[in-house]
């Protein structure tokens, strides 16, 4: 189907579009030059804004946790369920919903790409299972190896050049997209149930430290000219005073800085904690944005924070811990063999709470203070900060120095007194939006055909029933809301999947993945592969064979080489 | 079927009024006679409704007032989320009977099935206000995450009475199943039968002679047990000593 956008107000980042009024030809998946006017179906846009499809950096959308969660709580089931239509499936939802939930829900708001952070390498199979599963957007996962036995033994070897060639291995294997560190060191620790205090704390029953860890796999990450960077969970995460932590795990990968940024700190608002315990907790975001701003290795989404109840969960067994006796709510402890853990806990998240409020506060500083859109990305870190279906109101609440007084006027006292808010007047236009939604998170992703409307790109459109020459989203910023909350047009692949809120079309999107295997050269291929096999028998409760999950496994699989780098 | 739902409808809108059987929706009359003369007000309402309603559920859910009569044994759920009126059965009723309620009154002349006045599966909001009287044996987990408001049965309890409850009070005439109280917090449970076995985290704290459960007075004597301690829960739970001779070794520790 040829598809014609006419009149819409373009919002490109990448390619330098801000509200032009512009057509946008769309012809089998792509976008083009020009249609054919009669033969294609043609959109009215005028008055209305028209972005590429939205991308979601970190969300928590499947795998083995992700259905732990839904297990866990039926009662958030029990509130929020969709009845089948003749184009869509039943399903249920609010903080943990089914997969085909997801993917409507997502494409209601103009999301057409979906990363799932955090796949236990073990769970990965059940993981694409999920993600086949989810109608509509296209999907990447990443695997965790900042716990990886392999890796940690290697690092402590400093055998840098079999690492590579191990977590290349893995993430082939796995039909991964990027590495993951969760805690790095921490996780493995919480296996004996301790944790680690810092970035030079040894890792117990290895000689490695997380600065090791982290440093050895950016490392890795360059060797293997991997799409990402390292995507970090800093250690310390949830912890007041944590901010520290995060600004030396940003510092002591900056010498190996080139012209692309080398980590991303996600959901850096619960890594960016100032004080000594839970009632003298402030916000760090003023240091962190201070740092981010003068350099430009680093990129970060913001795990925002909303009030509302949700389920929390996460690789980090430790943090989970603590949340659990804070909340002493029910929760699921998991320890992922050799590989990695995790911690499910539902969580509310209350306006009159300090520590809930701070946290609310700073994910919003660190999206005002830093000042270079491209490094900061919007997130809830899905469902731990918030569910995604909250996205509307972030925007607005970015878009409106006044949406976010209403809400400071309702939150916990001595929280708005010590906010950094009240002192900042920036406001979002949709352009930086278009940035923190979607260009830059496929920039820092490395997609080269998502986040951007250029002849080429996918035709992944979204199209938002509001007038950005007239509406001014600092006043109305009601509005705003309500036009990211529901699509006019969500068009995926050039077709149209949803209009107004309504799934009209119900297609499956494709999954994403790197083979970083074909960055090595073949003897070292061959050698790290005996290793696993020797060891796997040893070690994993399956068979190698069965471990690895072949190509065709996958629904509508799509390959990415990163070019062969030569090592320096 | 709710006083809230007929009130200010006149007798045609409910006998068309819809309603799921299966999975699909049927009109009121064509599975119950209706007579009687419309209401505008909830609180003037009393509905009466007979039959063989083993399968019918809901009754009287979310009803803020006014009172209904059931004779006959009834489905699961029925007062869910109830906060007002009143509600008697002339029968048993199913599980779930007024699970999460908060407030009115539930009186059942039969036997109750499970989670009497609990909370949804996985949800920690019980039953908080109101009072759910049983004169026959109720289920398991009657109580559980209950908040606030009484239970009192006159029959037996099942295992695991009041589990989680973190408020409230529950009264047991005749026996009781384990572990009742299990990871409670806070509230009063009292039980004037045999108690098979209670969970170990509770510890004893005193001899009671007598206990006040909703203003009225129960005698006993009564051991007093504070927990569950494995969950710095501070509930109490009175047993009665004359009929658990088997916990006479608890005894030492006062």
């Amino acid at each position: 189907m040829n598809l014609l956008i006419k009149n819409g107000l373009v919002y490109d980042p990448i390619n330098g579009v801000e509200g032009e009024e512009m057509d946008i030809a769309v012809k089998n998946g792509k976008i083009v030059e020009k249609v054919n006017e009669r033969r294609a179906k043609v959109i009215d846009a005028s008055g209305m804004i028209v972005m590429p499809g939205g991308i979601d950096i970190h969300a928590h959308i499947a795998g083995s946790e992700v259905n732990a969660g839904r297990l866990l709580r039926p009662e958030d089931h029990f509130i929020d369920f969709e009845a089948k239509t003749e184009v869509t499936r039943s399903g249920v939802g609010r903080s943990v919903p089914s997969t085909f939930i997801t993917g409507y829900r997502y494409a209601r708001m103009g999301y057409t790409m979906i990363c799932n952070p955090s796949m236990p390498p073990l769970e990965a199979r059940h993981t694409h299972e999920e993600l086949d599963d989810t109608p509509i957007v296209d999907k990447a996962t990443y695997p965790l190896l900042g716990d990886w036995w392999f890796v940690l033994e290697y690092l402590e070897k400093g055998l840098i050049r079999e690492c590579a060639a191990h977590v290349a291995w893995m993430i082939s294997a796995t039909k991964g997209y990027a590495i993951k560190l969760v805690n790095p060191g921490g996780v493995e620790a919480w296996g004996f149930g301790r944790n680690v205090e810092d970035l030079d704390d040894p890792v117990p029953n290895f000689g490695v430290t997380p600065r090791e860890i982290i440093r050895g796999l950016c490392k890795v990450n360059k060797m293997l000219n991997m799409p990402h960077t390292i995507h970090v969970h800093t250690n310390r995460l949830g912890q007041p005073g944590n901010f520290t932590t995060t600004l030396e795990t940003m510092e002591t990968v900056s010498d190996m800085a080139d012209e692309r940024p080398v980590i991303h700190i996600t959901h850096c608002q619960f890594s960016a904690f100032k004080g000594d315990d839970w009632s003298t907790l402030r916000s760090g975001a003023e240091e962190i944005s201070k740092y981010v701003n003068s350099h430009s290795h680093v990129t970060l989404d913001m795990g925002q924070v909303v009030f509302t109840d949700t389920t929390t969960m996460t690789a980090d067994g430790p943090w989970q811990y603590t949340l659990y006796e804070i909340s002493g709510n029910k929760w699921i402890n998991h320890d992922v063999e050799t590989e990695t853990g995790s911690g499910i806990l539902p969580f509310r998240y209350r306006r009159k709470s300090y520590v809930h409020a701070v946290m609310w506060s700073i994910a919003l500083e660190l999206a005002l203070l830093i000042k270079d859109p491209w490094k900061i990305y919007l997130t809830t870190d899905h469902p731990n900060g918030a569910p995604f279906t909250t996205y509307p109101r972030i925007i607005s609440w970015l878009m409106s120095q006044k949406a976010r007084e209403r809400m400071l006027e309702k939150i916990n006292r001595k929280a708005r007194k010590r906010s950094l808010l009240q002192g900042i007047d920036r406001e979002y236009t949709f352009g930086e939006i278009a940035i923190i939604t979607r260009a830059g998170q496929a920039k820092a992703l490395g997609l080269r055909s998502k986040g951007h409307l250029g002849i080429g790109a996918d035709a992944d459109i979204a199209i938002y029933n509001i007038d950005s020459r007239t509406v001014d989203p600092s006043r109305d910023y009601r509005k705003v809301r309500r036009a990211f909350k529901n699509a006019a047009y969500t068009i995926k692949s050039g077709r149209i999947v949803a209009r107004n809120g309504v799934i009209v079309e119900s297609i499956f999107g494709r999954t994403l993945w790197v083979d970083a295997v074909s960055s090595l050269d073949d003897e070292t291929a061959t050698k790290v592969s005996k290793d696993i096999e020797k060891r796997f028998r040893e070690y994993w409760t399956i068979e190698l064979e069965n471990y690895i999950i072949p190509e065709r496994y996958l629904r509508f699989p799509i390959r990415i080489q990163p070019r062969r780098r030569s090592e320096k | 079927m709710s006083p809230n739902v007929f009130a200010g409808k006149e007798l045609v809108e409910i006998m068309k009024l819809k309603v799921w059987e299966g999975n699909k929706k049927r009109a009121l009359r064509d599975l119950f006679e209706i007579d009687g003369e419309p209401k505008s007000a909830p609180r003037a309402i009393t509905l009466r409704i007979s039959g063989d309603l083993r399968k019918v559920r809901m009754i009287g859910a979310n009803m803020t007032d006014g009172k209904i009569i059931v004779k006959g044994n009834v489905g699961m759920r029925i007062g869910e989320k109830m906060s007002g009126g009143e509600i008697l059965v002339e029968g048993n009723v199913d599980s779930w009977a007024g699970c999460m309620m908060t407030g009115g009154r539930l009186e059942v002349k039969g036997s109750a099935g499970d989670y009497l006045g609990a909370s949804y599966r996985g949800s920690r909001k019980g039953m908080s206000g109101g009072e759910i009287v049983v004169h026959g044996n109720v289920g398991n987990e009657a109580g559980c995450f209950m908040r606030g408001g009484v239970i009192k049965i006159f029959g037996n309890s099942g295992g695991f009475l009041g589990v989680h409850m973190s408020g409230g009070e529950i009264v047991v005439k005749g026996n009781c199943n384990e572990y009742p109280g299990a990871g409670m917090l806070d509230g009063k449970i009292v039980i004037c039968g045999l108690v098979s076995s209670i969970v170990p985290t509770f510890t004893i704290e005193d001899i009671k002679e007598t206990v006040k459960v909703n203003g009225e007075k129960i005698t006993g004597p009564f051991y007093r047990f504070i927990g569950d301690i494995a969950d710095h829960g501070h509930g109490r739970l009175y047993i009665s000593k004359n009929r658990n001779l088997h916990l006479k070794s608890y005894e030492r520790y006062l």
